[in-house]
């Protein structure tokens, strides 16, 4: 039976730290003993969301990103990623696929589908100026259990 | 966690192997070392190779599209070489296929291009 355990990660909205904190909640999760492919689909979900927080919370110049991860003994993984940068005026349109506010046009609009996708929920919790908070659950161990 | 980009042209095809994490972060250098060669030579179509990537996320879609208009305006071609199944779910998701060919080695890639 696996313990409860929690870990919070605050660091600072720059682009080099996407690997790190993808790679820091992959660490943490693997207690769990998750497939190759829970891992990975987690790995990206929390990619786009820090990507999020430094390309259109944050830009320039930079603040902190925090990351709240929380497993219990059922094997959930909670994952929280919080910025307070600039907010979201319409979070509906926001996560419609394809819909980027970025004047820069390298990005593809695909991040809050793509967490929806490979997680099993994902809330968004924003507003102008008082930052973000984006919530993704994943069972692991999802197939043994059916 | 760096990215390793390898460029080599032949016969106006710049191929680009990618060997590492593809993210928003390394997504820039490429982007920039793609556009200074097809600037500087005589670029007409673009090949990315995925095949060592072991890991990517949506900015590489981003960045794919990028250097899609840009080969586009200058009349040539982008084509993806990419295997793995997790990867070729994401580019399929973003409908990236509707505009790239994605192939699951560089010899058909490279035939493609050079048909085409």
């Amino acid at each position: 039976m696996t313990e409860d355990n929690k870990m919070t990660l605050t660091f600072l909205s720059r682009s080099v730290n996407e690997g790190f904190a993808r790679g820091a909640v992959a660490a943490f999760v693997a207690q769990l003993d998750p497939t190759l492919e829970e891992l990975a689909d987690i790995k990206t979900a929390v990619s786009e969301a820090v990507t999020n927080s430094i390309v259109h919370g944050y830009g320039h110049p930079t603040g902190l990103i925090t990351i709240d991860c929380y497993i219990n003994n059922a094997k959930t993984v909670t994952i929280s990623i919080h910025d307070d940068g600039r907010g979201i005026s319409d979070v509906h349109q926001a996560i419609q696929p394809l819909f980027t506010e970025s004047n820069d046009t390298e990005r593809s609009g695909m991040g809050f589908t793509v967490m929806e996708t490979f997680m099993d929920s994902m809330t968004v919790e924003s507003k102008p100026d008082c930052g973000t908070t984006v919530t993704l659950t994943k069972q692991i161990g999802n197939n043994l259990n059916l | 966690m760096s990215m390793k980009i390898a460029l080599s042209l032949r016969r106006k095809t710049l191929l680009v192997r990618l060997d590492g994490e593809l993210d928003h972060h390394s997504s820039a250098d490429i982007r920039d070392m793609v556009e200074r060669a097809v600037t500087e030579q005589d670029v007409r179509n673009l090949i990315f190779d995925f095949s060592k990537l072991s890991f990517m996320d949506s900015s590489a879609i981003g960045m794919v599209i990028g250097r899609y208009k840009l080969m586009n305006a200058l009349g040539g071609q982008v084509v993806l070489v990419c295997s793995d199944a997790r990867m070729n779910k994401l580019i399929k998701m973003s409908g990236l296929t509707k505009l790239i060919k994605v192939y699951h080695d560089v010899d058909s890639a490279v035939k493609e291009v050079s048909e085409g």
